[in-house]
């Protein structure tokens, strides 16, 4: 065929991984190597309940992390996550502290992140102004009502949110909560958006180059409101799951959760300017988070704030090797 | 041939920007199964022509009938679902998704509302066949050639059950190979009753696939042809034009002698000068006090010239002198250490930064060159600045304007003026006479004979052979990104004799000089 | 008649005129509030009152405004200010905590050079991140505010470290000449400022790099030194607006020093007229907007709101200052009502958009 100097150059070499799994498969790695550390140090760290509770102290989290990844798929970005949480949250316990019935409250609560994303959403594509800008005065707004709504924090004590909040779910002989079983139905419905979905497809294309995607005829405005509408939902969905796990709503709650979301997203080799990366990436990076606390929490000796500094420390490895594989690219 | 209709008929198409008219009563007609080239140089209209036929712009006055029936598109989306499909010389595409994806998004074949992945991988392979393209489909587009990456565009384009393909500059970044490869698919296409209308700088693929071309100059048609009935020579003076303009001879024109300059002290040697992928080695001497025009149609790789010279692009193989001594210019700072200085022809992008004055702006060389830490002093800075503004008669003569109200010519000559206070030994102008009124235009003209009086030696850069021929010393003449042919000014020179090595690339000239 | 109308477009039109007035207008509101509010008295050679309280106040925040100004100038974005204040905060008092006399003067002056060394060290790392490396600001700068805030908890060792040094104290509740210290600071470091960007050709470099990074580039400007030393700037400035923080309260707290100062910079900035696009600053704008930023802060604590409830106000005028400022907003709001705005510059664009 006349075609072989052309096709040729597109054959890669048997040991060169496709470039888009460098990242996620360096994330696994990571992981893999913190859990055998995890494993050889302490005896009890072989327990499978360890794993559970990593997913069951960060499933919100994960939830939230979700939503954040399709902003970052667009090139986006949503400062606005931890305090919607917050205020979800806080919605919830004062709803049902006046007595209104469970199923309202959940309505309710999950209406208000997405109306607000919407509404960032809006400004962002209609006006033009920088996602970063825009959701941080979402930020400000979401965790002013929360204070707005009570200064102090509010129990909970509905009989539903309690039972859910202690139901245990056995698998073998550990257990995990239903927050577990919500968080992992949201990643396997985002991972499924994403991968099979006209909108998830739209999704990677904006990211991967914005003005092409208007060129190829994709609603990109739809899209990018879209996205941040998402991130509202996840971020509505994590609110009540952490008002599962503290059965109260507290106005100072997830402070600087943002930055948490965000580097669980981009350890998990989503690339922060856009159009690369998986949800399955998100839920690794969100248990290497989980497995750093538990490594942290296990050795006694190291203090919480080793947490942050590993984390920036991952950060940077990861930003570095991102950059590097884009360089290669070009 | 033109028995049959016209699939796509583009008739007394004008249309107006402020101060400009892009075109002026246009035609044009595209048939089934032909390419049809579309020529023209910088602000022939060849743009226009195709975003009013592919509804990015309306038309001023003019009709568009596609299979007889008139037709208007409000973009080019409504275009391209109408069968007309455009390929623009930057792929637009998404490097970051599949290569099958890129064909399908936004339409791909799905089950149940869910994509069907299986499906949309078969259907690609068998578009791509169709293109005699075999590759591995579910690779990212990214990693495949910029050849590969275009023809996924043409593939998608011709998915939609086009009719008319437009190709805009497809072929202004491949190599040889690639082009070959690029018209096998396009000859594959026009066999299967596709039009295309073809639009490129390089002569021979006109020559090498067109069976019409079509000229136009000025936004006006100068006409039709078919490939075969048009000599290359022909088809070069009629994009470029010989009609004199009517510019006032320039009083230094007499002293313009080849000979005494070229006798004098060699300023800038480039000896084998390259870059891969950008111009093919070249070698070229500027001599103090000498104007060098370079001359060749747009694309030649005469800007990709003037920024190896300036550093601006690393060159990646050959040597430069400067004033004798080895010169490593691998950067801008370099370049202006050695007292180079180049006035691009983006001035917006590469030139002026808009929201600073006309002050600012023209010390901006000057400033960058001393160093933040020791500011022009304000009385120097009035002084230079007014006496530039002057001397160039910058309208307004308002120093603390924001250069980006001025118009194109007042522009143009506030980039000069930031220049020509650095008192550099080089300078480069890329096309400084383009889009600016014709006054203005004398003016630069003047200056830059001036200057060459002055002892500065200058690199002339235009589309218009007749400024060259009246500035120059020496004509270096480009084509398909090589440098063909250098010629010294003589009386023997005209504007037929570069343009025969423009069309040719006549050989035999090439060594005249050295 | 006419030039009384061009007069007061003039006035309308200055980039001070809608801060000012937002200013005015807190004031004016406060002023009814509680109409004590405007005096100031001089007590022991010191003036006092809610003005000079509000200018004190501020003080911090304007420095890390005017760093972050130069960074914004250059196209850029510092998201880890708030982790160098605690940091510098937190050196700075650990050092002075473990000295035996913690009212020696050359131990204070001892401990701020070193505090300042580190934050120079923290700026120049993010100054190679983006300039030599080439990563985009925002996630460079993101690194740092992640891991600094981890880091100034090492230091303190997670625990509020406590100094009881007069001369640290000064730098926060100090008076000098009459003054609260903190606002001579605040001008001494405008001031430096200022005349490091307006009286060398750093300022008019800075907006070169940042309105047209390429033009400047062939323009012969060395924009990577530039760009290195803006982000060392504004950690100088986090620094100094560290120890002011942590010497007004005569304690570090790793966990909450300059907590979200970065956020409010970046909005002081933004208020005052500089774009998030990079390109012209404006140094006394970015005052106004710390001003009116602290203002807020205070208004909303004299008249008994919640201070986080302040957020709510503060997310109105974050929303509201970029609309106004957003081109395509003011598009919309023009082609409602007729433009007198000259065209030439859109003349211009179109003609150059003519060529093939």
């Amino acid at each position: 065929m006349t075609t072989t100097p052309l096709a040729a150059r597109a054959e890669r070499a048997w040991w060169r991984v496709p470039q888009r799994h460098v990242p996620v498969l360096a994330t696994l790695a990571l992981l893999l190597v913190m859990y055998g550390v995890g494993v050889s140090q302490y005896r009890a760290f072989s327990n499978v309940q360890v794993v559970f509770n990593i997913f069951i102290d960060n499933g919100f989290l994960l939830v939230v992390a979700v939503g954040m990844t399709f902003v970052i798929l667009t090139g986006g970005i949503d400062l606005s996550v931890g305090s919607v949480v917050a205020m979800t949250a806080m919605v919830s316990a004062s709803l049902l502290r006046d007595g209104l019935h469970p199923a309202l409250v959940l309505l309710i609560a999950l209406l208000i992140g997405p109306t607000l994303g919407f509404a960032m959403g809006c400004v962002i594509h209609f006006f033009d102004i920088q996602p970063f800008i825009v959701t941080l005065a979402g930020m400000f707004f979401a965790r002013g009502m929360c204070t707005w709504i009570s200064s102090t924090s509010v129990p909970i004590a509905d009989g539903f949110w309690t039972s859910v909040a202690q139901a245990r779910i056995r698998v073998g002989e550990n257990f995990v909560t239903v927050s577990v079983l919500i968080a992992l139905a949201v990643v396997a419905v985002a991972a499924f958006t994403l991968a099979y979905t006209r909108l998830g497809r739209n999704v990677y294309a904006i990211g991967g180059n914005q003005q092409s995607a208007l060129l190829m005829g994709l609603p990109v405005g739809r899209t990018r409101i879209a996205v941040y509408t998402i991130s509202g939902l996840c971020s509505a969905v994590g609110g009540i799951l952490l008002s599962f796990y503290t059965l109260s709503g507290a106005p100072l709650i997830a402070v600087g959760m943002e930055l948490d979301v965000i580097a669980a997203v981009v350890i998990g080799g989503t690339l922060l300017t856009g159009g690369s990366g998986y949800v399955f990436g998100t839920v690794l990076g969100v248990l290497v988070l989980g497995v750093i606390q538990t490594l942290i929490t296990f050795d006694g000796t190291l203090s919480s704030w080793w947490t942050k500094i590993v984390i920036g420390g991952l950060l940077f490895a990861f930003i570095l090797l991102q950059r590097l594989v884009g360089i290669r690219t070009k | 041939m033109s028995q049959r209709h016209p699939v796509l008929t583009m008739t007394a198409i004008s249309k107006l920007f402020p101060g400009v008219r892009a075109l002026d009563g246009v035609d044009f007609r595209l048939f089934p199964g032909e390419v049809h080239a579309l020529m023209g140089e910088n602000g022939a209209g060849k743009s226009t022509l195709i975003k009013v036929l592919t509804g990015v712009y309306d038309t001023d006055a003019g009709t568009v009938t596609l299979d007889g029936a008139q037709v208007s598109f409000a973009g080019p989306m409504q275009a391209t679902a109408a069968g007309v499909s455009t390929v623009y010389q930057e792929v637009n595409l998404c490097p970051n998704l599949s290569v099958a994806e890129n064909i399908f998004i936004g339409r791909e074949p799905r089950r149940l509302g869910v994509v069907d992945w299986r499906e949309t991988r078969r259907r690609a392979q068998a578009l791509l066949a169709r293109l005699d393209l075999h590759i591995d489909v579910t690779e990212l587009l990214g990693s495949y050639s910029l050849a590969v990456q275009q023809m996924v565009a043409i593939a998608r384009a011709v998915d939609v059950r086009a009719r008319v393909l437009i190709l805009d500059e497809p072929t202004s970044s491949l190599d040889a190979d690639e082009v070959a490869q690029l018209l096998r698919v396009m000859r594959q296409l026009r066999d299967e009753g596709i039009a295309i209308l073809f639009v490129t700088h390089f002569l021979d693929q006109v020559y090498a696939i067109a069976d019409r071309i079509t000229v136009l100059r000025n936004g006006r048609l100068v006409g039709e042809y078919l490939t075969a009935d048009l000599p290359q020579i022909a088809l070069v003076e009629k994009m470029i034009g010989k009609e004199l303009d009517a510019l006032e001879r320039l009083d230094s024109e007499a002293g313009r002698d080849p000979a005494a300059v070229a006798a004098g002290k060699a300023l800038v040697e480039a000896d084998g000068l390259g870059r891969a992928g950008s111009v093919a080695p070249f070698s070229l001497t500027i001599h103090q006090g000498e104007v060098v025009g370079l001359a060749g149609l747009l694309g030649s790789g005469r800007t990709e010239v003037a920024r190896l010279l300036f550093g601006a692009d690393r060159a990646d193989r050959g040597r430069l002198t400067v004033a004798g001594r080895p010169a490593a210019v691998r950067t801008p700072v370099a370049a202006i250490e050695r007292d180079i200085a180049f006035c691009s022809e983006n001035r917006r992008t590469e030139g002026l930064v808009g929201e600073l004055t006309v002050r600012e702006n023209i010390i901006l060389a000057m400033q960058a060159a001393r160093g933040w830490l020791r500011p022009v002093p304000r009385r120097r800075q009035d002084e230079l600045v007014q006496r530039w503004i002057e001397a160039l008669s910058i309208r307004p003569a308002d120093p603390d304007m924001p250069v980006r109200n001025l118009s194109g010519g007042n522009q143009q000559k506030v980039l000069l003026a930031r220049w020509l206070i650095t008192e550099p030994r080089l300078l480069i102008l890329d096309e400084p006479t383009r889009g600016i009124d014709i006054g203005a235009k004398t003016e630069i003209q003047r200056l830059v004979a001036e200057l060459s009086d002055g002892g500065m030696a200058v690199l002339f850069i235009s589309a218009e052979l007749e400024e060259v021929l009246r500035l120059s010393h020496t004509v270096a003449v480009m084509r398909d990104r090589q440098m063909v042919a250098q010629l010294a000014n003589d009386d023997s020179l005209d504007a037929d004799r570069v343009m025969r090595a423009i069309a040719s690339g006549a050989q035999q000239e090439g060594l005249e000089k050295a | 008649m006419s030039t009384v109308r061009t007069r007061v477009t003039t006035i309308t039109g200055h980039r001070l005129f809608w801060p000012l007035v937002v200013l005015l207008v807190l004031l004016a509101a406060n002023t009814v509030h509680r109409p004590s509010f405007l005096s100031v008295e001089l007590k022991n050679g010191h003036l006092y009152g809610s003005l000079i309280d509000i200018v004190r106040l501020s003080a911090p925040l304007i420095l890390v405004a005017l760093g972050m100004s130069l960074v914004i100038a250059t196209g850029g974005i510092d998201l880890s200010v708030g982790s160098v204040v605690a940091v510098s905060g937190a050196v700075a008092c650990l050092y002075i905590s473990e000295q035996p006399d913690q009212d020696s003067l050359g131990g204070v002056l001892t401990a701020l050079a070193l505090a300042f060394g580190i934050a120079l060290l923290l700026g120049a790392w993010n100054g190679v991140l983006v300039a030599v490396i080439g990563i985009q600001p925002i996630i460079a700068t993101l690194i740092l505010m992640v891991a600094g805030r981890g880091l100034a908890q090492l230091i303190t060792s997670g625990q509020i470290i406590t100094v009881n040094s007069g001369p640290y104290r000064t730098i926060g509740v100090g008076h000098l000449l009459t003054l609260p210290f903190a606002i001579v600071v605040a001008l001494a470091v405008t001031l430096v400022v200022a005349v490091l960007t307006r009286r060398t050709a750093l300022g008019m470099i800075i907006e070169a790099v940042g309105g047209n990074a390429e033009a400047s580039r062939l323009a012969g400007v060395r924009s990577r030194r530039i760009t290195f030393l803006v982000y060392v700037v504004s950690a100088a400035c986090a620094a100094v607006a560290g120890f002011m923080m942590t010497a007004n309260v005569s304690s570090a707290d790793g966990n909450a020093a300059g907590l979200w100062v970065e956020l409010d910079a970046i909005l002081a900035v933004v208020i005052g007229g500089t774009s998030l696009a990079g390109g012209r600053f404006f140094l006394s704008g970015t005052i106004v907007g710390a001003l009116i930023i602290q203002t807020l802060t205070t208004s909303v604590y004299a008249m008994d709101i919640d201070p986080q409830t302040a957020l709510l106000f503060k997310a109105v005028v974050v929303i509201a200052v970029c609309l106004i400022q957003a081109p395509a907003f003011r598009a919309r709001l023009r082609r409602r009502r007729p433009s007198t705005v000259a065209p030439a510059p859109a003349a211009e664009k179109q003609k150059e958009q003519v060529p093939a």
